[in-house]
């Protein structure tokens, strides 16, 4: 089972849609997970995310549309034959069952030999590391103990997809790293096509290949970490991931231009970090424009210190790096913002 | 903790004499009984010689088997009552479950010995029901023939037990353990088997040994019934026609309370670390579908059929407490308000003296509950977890073996300015009421205070209040509606006890509402005026069941607005 799979699958779903009575939850969705790729929903909350997992897993009402895995159509496929193996996000382990025995369920389940099933088992807990605890209830494990076995419960029965949903959200913050990382090797161990829920951005961040952003049943982006945040196609995804200042009309430099007017109907986006804060009356690259304005607040944030600075009365977000012995800014005091204008983007939606 | 600091002496003594009290009323006197059973009658040597005599008589064999029987075919029937109801409920989306909570609780406001002559009436040999089916098929039931109506009764009455417990169970069971299993492979009757059963199985069991306790230990049903060959019976014929130097009445106990103390033992084993109650937050409850026409209807057959069975024992008590002759045939010949007249001229006194008992008993009960409840959970008395034990034993003891052990007791004692032995005062009925019923009331004293947050309390004195007054303003107004619940419970249980009262009522003139229904349902003539008393014992507790549960319903509204409250504080801290 430790060894790279070679035959991980791709999972294609084409203009899926899905309501629970009149309303509707999921609104076309289009999506092409690549073979061994660890991809992720990420949206707020209610935003369908969980919906469209359990529909590729077969649970919840018939979706009209197509979900294929590998070749195979499932879409009409229950829940049992699909062999995509899901974590829950509330584990759901069986209270009635010893860790043993909740594991080689799927396998007794495949009807198995029982020698083989007890190797797989075994095999599976140490992956997870819990071979000791295999004779326990779950009710006497710690929450992170119990996300191992269920996660090593899916995995033995060696899934075609892996279907993690929000699987670290009942762990405290220091498990939840831990967690996200051991999965994530798992993930490249065994080289599993895996679809990772979640609505926190930084979990989606520091484990996905690839991420589709999802509010209200529809895709808004899809992408990696990285090219989603550095081009957000719209305000929803440039505000879901990090912080962004989101400009509609012009904004007046010192030198007398306005930026952005001739955008008509466009919003413009750069990040804090885009704005280079410095005392007036500051300087500027050849790419950057220089601006002017006076400090508000400020939120000391460790690493960074946030600013809100206001430019011609609209308010800016500036995050300038902190080092000791950096000067601070105070809300009153007069400040020059270089602004990078190469990193500047025109959102259309 | 300056809790404990300060609860000097006063809190001490207090404990001393609750247990003082229920060392007396309950401890010693099922001591007695014990020792007494194990003691040659003539020598007061211990033997088992009594036991040797009782195993050898082929009457109390008999006796043993039959209440063996019936207490587990009661089980049989009230689980195959009760299967289908939580089903439905659970199972599907089905708009009759309401009927179904109602069902749940209609039988429990009437004790089964009230209906039972009615139950007669309408399925005996001769009954309604037996009538239409020789009729109309040609051959008849025998329903209540013998032990089978002992059987019917009790599970019509107690299968809300099972019900409730096995409702609880299931909905507790969170969808994704059936969508896991699914996701692993299993479906249809194999995930039923190997994940739904088993989840719903320790409140399943835990509802099954509370029917079979129940039966087992009761009196009142196979009395009205006139079948004597059970074991509680057995217990009171000897006691009363032997009396109570007869060792056989001691031994019956001494069984009685096994076999109560094994069943909560059962009930327990199957409770222990089986906290099985997995519903998620937002999540909830097995899935559910909807039904097709066919399977409504035949959902709402089968509902309506067990409810009619259901409310058969208080309909054939009303068309007794109103009909002129009924024998022999399907309705009673003529309607008439007779009876009510017959009755009222001489149930004035078992109206009044129940009234009395029943409040007496319950107001002991909730003044116990609640200085229990404060002992255990808010102080540091030595021993005070005894107390809890000891309480709560009450629920082990049948009512028959309290009244032997009363009698044998307290025969002796006599009370001073009365001058008359406290065996056959009536004060001591009202004591045996209370210690029936304490375990209850204390459960509902418990739970009051438990949902007590000492954060609010510690809340209230951070505001500046002092402890005497945030008792008074904060835990009393919060504890008012479990303790009425209590009380209101207690009330309704007490004022329909039979088995422990009919041993201890020693004049006519002290006998409560129970009694006299089963001295008139001793004679033909008195069905009717008896029929008309058990309508007043169902309009009493109906009443207060009705009440308890309008109490219960909004000191849990409170408990979930001051719920949120706590989680909204809770969720504000870093
Ligand atoms: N069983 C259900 N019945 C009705 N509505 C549902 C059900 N499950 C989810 N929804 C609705 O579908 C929407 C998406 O839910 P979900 O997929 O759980 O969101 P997410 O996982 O992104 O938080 C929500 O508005 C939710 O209220
Ligand atoms: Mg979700």
């Amino acid at each position: 089972m430790t060894e790279i799979r070679p035959d991980a699958v791709a999972v294609t779903i084409e203009n899926l849609s899905l309501s629970f009575g009149d309303t509707e939850v999921l609104k076309g969705v289009n999506l092409t997970i690549e073979p061994g790729e660890f991809f992720t929903f990420l949206g707020p909350s209610g935003s369908g995310k969980s919906t469209l997992l359990r529909a590729i897993a077969g649970f919840g009402p018939n979706p009209g549309g197509r979900i294929l895995i590998g070749d195979d159509d499932v879409t009409r496929q229950p829940p049992w034959t699909r062999n995509v193996g899901m974590v829950f996000q509330s584990y759901a382990l069986w209270p009635h069952m010893t860790v043993r025995k909740n594991v080689a369920f799927g396998l007794e389940e495949r009807k198995l030999m029982p020698k083989e099933i007890k190797a797989r088992v075994d095999e599976a807990l140490d992956l997870v590391g819990l071979l000791d605890f295999a004779e326990r209830r779950p009710s006497q494990l710690s929450g992170g103990q119990q996300q191992r076995v269920a996660l090593a419960r899916t995995i033995v029965i060696e899934p075609r997809v892996l279907l993690l949903d929000e699987p670290l959200s009942n762990l405290d913050a220091n498990l939840r790293i831990q967690m996200r990382r051991d999965i994530l090797s798992l993930q490249r161990t065994l080289k599993l096509t895996t679809i990772f829920v979640t609505h926190d951005q930084e979990e989606a961040n520091t484990t996905s290949d690839r991420i589709a952003v999802l509010d209200q049943g529809i895709i808004q982006q899809v992408g990696s970490p990285i090219h989603l945040y550095d081009e957000p196609v719209n305000r929803f995804v440039a505000d879901f991931l990090g912080t962004a200042n989101l400009i509609d009309g012009p904004l007046e430099t010192v030198d007398g231009t306005a930026l952005f007017e001739s955008d008509n109907g466009g919003t413009a986006m750069f990040r804090p970090q885009d704005l280079t804060i410095q005392p007036p009356p500051g300087t500027a690259g050849p790419d950057a424009a220089l601006l002017s304005g006076r400090v508000e607040h400020r939120e000391f944030l460790g690493n960074l210190i946030r600013y809100n600075v206001t430019v011609g009365g609209r308010s800016l977000i500036v995050e300038d790096s902190h080092n000791a012995g950096r000067p601070a800014f105070s809300p009153g005091d007069d400040v020059a913002l270089a602004l990078d204008t190469r990193n500047i983007r025109i959102l259309t939606g | 903790m300056n809790l404990i600091s300060r609860s000097h002496w006063g809190v001490n003594a207090l404990a001393l004499c609750i247990g003082l009290f229920l060392l007396v009323f309950l401890v010693i006197p099922v001591v007695t009984v014990v020792i007494v059973a194990f003691q040659d009658p003539g020598t007061g040597a211990y033997t088992l010689v009594n036991f040797v005599d009782f195993f050898n008589t082929s009457l109390f064999q008999e006796s043993f088997l039959n209440s063996f029987y019936v207490a587990s075919m009661s089980v049989v029937v009230a689980t195959i009552i009760a299967i289908p109801l939580a089903y439905f409920t659970t199972r599907f989306n089905f708009s009759g479950a309401v009927l179904i909570q109602t069902l749940g609780i209609i039988p429990l406001i009437m004790p089964p010995f009230v209906g039972a002559v009615a139950m007669l009436l309408l399925f005996g040999e001769n009954g309604s029901v037996n009538l239409l089916f020789d009729e109309w098929f040609g051959f008849t039931i025998p329903f209540m023939q013998g032990l089978n109506g002992v059987i019917l009764v009790e599970s019509i009455h107690y299968f809300p037990f099972i019900l409730i417990n096995l409702s609880a169970a299931l909905l507790n069971i969170d969808r994704a353990m059936e969508e896991s299993a699914q996701n692993l492979g299993a479906s249809g009757t194999r995930l039923f088997r190997r994940i739904v059963f088993p989840l719903a199985m320790p409140g399943y069991v835990a509802g099954a040994s509370l029917v079979f306790l129940k039966v087992f230990d009761d009196l009142g049903t196979p009395l009205l019934l006139n079948i004597n060959n059970m074991l509680a019976p057995q217990a009171y014929l000897r006691v009363s026609s032997i009396g109570i130097s007869d060792p056989m009445g001691y031994v019956i106990s001494v069984i009685l309370v096994t076999f109560s103390l094994f069943s909560l033992w059962v009930a327990f084993l199957a409770l222990k670390d089986k906290d099985y109650s997995t519903v998620q937050k937002g999540g909830g409850g097995l899935m559910k579908r909807d039904l097709r026409t066919w399977e409504k209807i035949g959902c709402y057959a089968v509902v309506i059929l067990i409810l009619l069975m259901v409310l058969s024992p208080h309909l054939g008590l009303a068309l007794l407490s109103f009909g002129t002759v009924w024998s022999y045939s399907v309705l009673p010949d003529a309607f008439t308000f007779a009876h009510y007249g017959n009755m009222f001229r001489v149930a004035g006194p078992y109206i009044s003296n129940t009234l009395l008992y029943a409040g007496l008993a319950a107001f002991i009960d909730i003044f116990l509950g609640t200085a229990i409840a404060y002992v255990v959970l808010r102080t540091g008395v030595v021993g005070r977890k005894w107390l809890d034990f000891i309480a709560m034993g009450a629920v082990a003891v049948p009512g028959v073996v309290i009244g032997i052990g009363y009698l044998r007791t307290f025969v002796e004692f006599n009370v001073p300015i009365i001058d008359k032995p406290l065996a056959s005062w009536w004060v001591v009925i009202v004591i045996a009421l209370s210690i029936r019923r304490l375990p209850y009331a204390l459960r509902a004293c418990m739970a009051a205070l438990q949902q007590v947050s000492v954060m609010l309390e510690e809340a209230a004195e951070n505001l500046g209040a002092t402890k005497s007054r945030t008792v008074r303003r904060v835990v009393v107004p919060l504890m008012t509606g479990g303790i009425l619940a209590g009380f209101v419970t207690s009330f309704a249980t007490a004022s329909v006890e039979l088995s422990a009262t009919i041993m201890l009522v020693n004049t006519e003139a002290d006998a409560p509402l129970a009694y006299g229904i089963y001295q008139f349902m001793q004679s033909a003539a008195g069905r009717g005026p008896g029929a008309a008393l058990g309508i007043i014992a169902v309009l009493i507790v109906g009443t207060a069941t009705y009440i308890s549960h309008r109490v219960i319903e909004r000191t849990e509204r409170q408990r979930s607005d001051g719920g949120i409250v706590v989680a909204e504080v809770a969720g504000a801290a870093p």
